[in-house]
């Protein structure tokens, strides 16, 4: 769990992760917002399907994949939150592209 | 000078290794001599089929040792597992090869007519499906796909897997792997051969030269004259994905783990396998016309490997007739014809009358007056 | 194609400087960084701390502050700069410009350089200790970019472990914010300053960082933070993430419950690029990683192709600034853009400089030694993390003859995941080392192959060319 210093001012951002509404600030990295609200896991491995979460916060790891807005495997380091995102935990190994229902019933 | 084995085999590629584990089979002493860490290595640039469909255009001789190779590798494949534990996760469920539009689909029409008329080789079971049938096994072409050509023999490999395989397998039967060996001297020494490089000189009764392109100048020290040029191949590979390719294309195969690879280029560029953007653009255009839904599919790696070509683009073996004993293995099919190799070609190192056995594969061949 | 004189990876100090020093001579420059803001690593969101967020330069102190001023002089010097861009390949064709091959805002796009400045700097060295793959562990710059950019810190049960300067600087960090740190776990072998004390009277050109380090020390001395000494054996445990943290400390076993911990031992170069480029490294043992042979105007062994900064061996942020300068003065001479001798004198000054900058480094090397267990790793303990292979899987490849880090992952897939051989090449190199009883300069590393970062196959389709 990620806590924020008091006095970090920012305009606050909504989207979406795992259906759930979530808020952060502008300028703060999918990843950042992710584990500020208490995501834990980010993804699982494609291969055993262990739970990963973000290690370098600098690009070069890739355990902070995530799919945004229904493309999979993004570096949630690199990209920044804005309104409306659709974010998802990356589950193992992607399908296509676009082919994941993004609200499966 | 280290103690003396049955045979030297020269090459820890998949030719070298699948011999050497075949030899190391027959009970032979094997010291398999290798390159380093980063060498041209075909064998780690492949693309893994196990191919049937289109082989031996011209030589029938060709057409049935690829067959052979074929038959033999489920049994292979057990062995290897018997052997070290590694799975090479062969799979032999059929492949295709896709034809984007009209004039592809009459080219490979002719091709199997052309190759059925000649004896021998018109036995691979090869039929054109037309648009239907293929997105009845490929549900994702695109509307550019006219058809495809099938063979149900086709099938492939993980190469990486059947390499370590082979390695682990051979020296599980006791064989000597020499890596960074860089072998620049093979010579008559008594009655077996003694053959130097970096990591020093080795003795063998005899010796196998099995070094892909290398074997152009060190064949000739046993006097044979080898015509193999390189040819470069470029692969794509997607990071691991669901299966979305079910069924197995000469250009795309869905591996075991997930990942896609994409290639079947061809490129004259000499020794350089240095990798060109512009042909990785072509491949990537190729394949998004075979199936568009794929623009999105993200690729991990790509390189650049070069094919040991000879002339007709058939295999070359022989057995030097000045230097007894000193074999010349070159061919630019290794993973297909790895099972043929090691069970059927190996032993006939140790037993004799390899030149007779493989005439047909003889660099003699290519010595007849070009024609006027 | 669009045509510059110079392009420079990287918005770092290096980056930064070596693009204002370019522009002042007149050459044309762009700058591309994955980041979305200039800065690096080490002045991550400069721009946004030091306008809307002053509170936090108090919190992250001077040296991070003083990354404004060239941030802005950066800004305003008129060179070209992407940011969110990816590098996915640099082609160096033997005669003629080099090509960068970008993904830029959703597009492929391509230009040419005369020059190429590589200013990607360090990375921190992967720790695979068991359990490093648990949700709940990462590395403590993970931490400080969480600090810098969102003013994020992790809570409850926060402990560091490692050893370094920059895990004194973060916990320093944490007491002046007033995050609250369970445990220090310091990994530097005992005698530390005694290591360092034939160092010293070099070192003391570098005062400046000395006296630092020192004020750090006190820091952290008056906090009360529990600190555990000479620790080894560190393992995280956890089912589905960190719960605890197991280790020795002088010996004995001591086991703490965390939700957080970070681990840091030390920064490397970051070696995608110049690998990419088949540039010549070697192995520096002092700082137990490869680094690229560099010209004393900080060229690699590929015309034309430079490097600046910690990608070049770790300097810090302010050697990064100097060497930054000496390239670009240099890539300006070549271009016809710097006369000598003004240039060359430019040159002397920045070599000075930097030379200072660099003379409390093997102090530094030898207080805090990179750790010598990764190259004994064994068992079940996870190297390569995405593609989940195992130390002993690495020494059973070793076993199997492999001569080296390219036909091991030939063997065994490691390295071949989406990090492309980034958290495990170094590793992987230090166990088939030890494996093998050859120097790790021998074993050699991954081939680095484009793209080096994942690009789709729609991309790749837009590439074009003549060749």
């Amino acid at each position: 769990m990620l806590r924020r210093l008091p006095e970090q001012k920012g305009r606050k951002v909504r989207f979406l992760f795992e259906g759930e509404q979530v808020s952060a600030l502008e300028g703060d990295s999918v990843a950042a917002a992710l584990m500020a609200a208490g995501a834990g896991t980010t993804r699982t491995t494609p291969k055993s399907g262990a739970p990963r979460a973000p290690y370098c916060m600098m690009g070069v790891c890739f355990e902070c994949l995530v799919e945004i807005d229904g493309v999979p495997n993004r570096q949630s380091c690199l990209v920044e939150v804005r309104d409306g995102m659709r974010v998802r935990r990356q589950q193992g190994a992607p399908g296509l592209p676009g082919e994941a229902d993004d609200d499966p019933v | 000078m280290t103690g003396a084995s049955d045979v030297i085999v020269v090459g820890g590629g998949l030719v070298g290794a699948a011999v050497a584990y075949g030899l190391a089979r027959e009970g032979a002493s094997v010291t398999m001599l290798d390159e380093g860490d980063v060498a041209l290595r075909a064998s780690r640039g492949n693309f893994g089929l196990v191919w049937v469909q289109g082989k031996g255009d011209g030589m029938h001789e060709y057409a049935s040792w690829t067959r052979r190779s074929k038959d033999l590798y489920r049994s292979f494949a057990d062995t290897i597992r018997g052997g070290d534990g590694t799975d090479i996760e062969l799979k032999q469920e059929g492949g295709l090869e896709l034809c984007l539009g009209e004039e592809d689909f009459r080219a490979n029409e002719d091709e199997i007519r052309r190759m059925h008329n000649q004896p021998g080789v018109g036995e691979n079971d090869r039929v054109m499906l037309d648009r239907e049938e293929v997105r009845k096994m490929l549900p994702l072409i695109g509307p550019e796909v006219t058809g495809a050509s099938y063979s149900p023999h086709d099938g492939h490999v993980n190469p990486l897997y059947l390499l370590r395989g082979l390695h682990g397998g051979a020296q599980a039967l006791g064989a000597l792997y020499v890596s960074g060996a860089q072998v620049r001297k093979i010579e008559k020494d008594g009655d077996g051969f003694s053959v130097s490089g970096k990591a020093g000189t080795f003795r063998g009764g005899k010796v196998v030269i099995a070094a892909g392109l290398a074997n152009k100048w060190l064949a000739e020290m046993v006097g044979l004259t080898i015509p193999v040029e390189p040819n470069r191949g470029h692969i794509l590979i997607t990071e691991r994905m669901q299966p979305v390719i079910p069924t197995l294309l000469v250009n795309a195969r869905q591996t075991a783990d997930g990942t896609i690879n994409f290639g079947n280029s061809k490129e004259d560029a000499g020794y350089s396998t240095r990798i060109n953007p512009a042909k990785l653009g072509e491949i990537a255009r190729s394949i998004i016309r075979c199936f568009p839904v794929l623009k999105d599919a993200r690729i991990v790696r790509t390189w650049s490997a070069l094919r040991v070509m000879s002339p007709d683009g058939f295999p070359i073996y022989r057995e030097s007739e000045t230097m007894p004993g000193a074999f010349s293995i070159s061919c630019h099919s290794g993973v297909t014809l790895a099972a043929a190799h090691a069970m059927e070609l190996a032993p006939v190192i140790l037993r004799g009358g390899f030149n007779a056995r493989f005439a047909a594969f003889s660099p003699e061949r290519f010595d007849a007056a070009p024609a006027a | 194609m669009t045509r510059f004189d110079l392009a420079i990876i990287g918005a770092g100090p290096a980056g930064m400087s070596a693009a204002v020093t370019a522009r002042d001579a007149g050459l044309s420059v762009i700058v591309v960084d994955e980041q979305p803001a200039p800065g690096g690593q080490i002045w991550r969101a400069i721009g946004r701390n030091a306008g809307a967020r002053p509170g936090n330069l108090a919190i992250l102190g001077e040296d991070y502050a003083s990354g404004a001023k060239l941030a802005a002089r950066f800004e305003a010097s008129g060179a070209q700069f992407w940011p969110s861009a990816s590098v996915w390949h640099v082609d160096s064709p033997d005669d003629g410009d080099k090509s960068l091959t970008v993904a830029w805002d959703g597009v492929t796009r391509q230009f040419t350089a005369r020059a190429l400045l590589i200013a990607t700097g360090a990375m921190e060295r992967p720790v695979p200790v068991p359990g490093w793959t648990l949700p709940g562990v990462m590395t403590v710059g993970a931490a400080q970019t969480l600090l810098k950019s969102s003013g994020l810190y992790p809570e409850p049960s926060l402990l560091l472990a490692g050893s370094g300067p920059l895990l004194l600087l973060f916990a320093a960090q944490c007491v002046a914010a007033g995050i609250k740190i369970a445990a220090l776990l310091e990994t530097t072998p005992p005698g530390a300053y005694l290591r360092g004390l034939p160092h010293l009277p070099k070192a003391m050109l570098g005062w400046r960082t000395l006296l630092k380090g020192h004020r750090l020390k006190r820091q952290l001395g008056v906090s009360g933070i529990p600190v555990y000494r000479a620790v080894t054996d560190l393992a995280a445990k956890g089912a589905e993430r960190l719960e605890r943290v197991r280790f020795r400390s002088a010996g004995m076993p001591v086991e703490l419950e965390a939700a957080h911990l970070l681990l840091h031992e030390g920064v490397v170069p970051n070696p995608q690029l110049t690998r990419l480029l088949r540039c010549e490294h070697h192995w520096d043992a002092a700082q137990r990683c490869f680094r690229p042979d560099l010209s004393d105007r900080g060229e690699t062994s590929v015309d034309n192709v430079f490097v600046a900064g910690d990608g070049g061996g770790i300097g810090g942020a302010m050697a990064a600034v100097h060497s930054g300068r000496i390239a670009a003065l240099e890539i300006a001479e070549r271009c016809g853009a710097v006369n000598r001798p003004s240039g060359d004198v430019e040159i002397v000054k920045a070599r000075d400089a930097l030379r200072a900058e660099l003379a409390v480094r093997p102090l530094l090397d030898a207080m805090f030694p990179p750790p010598d267990w990764i190259a004994r790793l064994d068992g079940d303990v996870t190297v390569c993390r995405c593609e989940e292979v195992s130390a002993a899987a690495i020494r059973n490849a070793a076993a199997l003859g492999a001569p080296g880090p390219n036909q091991a992952k030939a063997f065994l897939r490691a390295g071949m995941g989406p990090c492309q051989g980034r958290m495990c090449g170094l590793t992987v190199t230090e166990i088939l080392a030890d494996a093998r009883g050859e120097s790790p300069e021998r074993i050699g590393y991954y081939r680095i192959r484009p793209p080096i970062k994942p690009v789709t196959l729609g991309e790749l389709a837009a590439l074009d060319g003549s060749d």
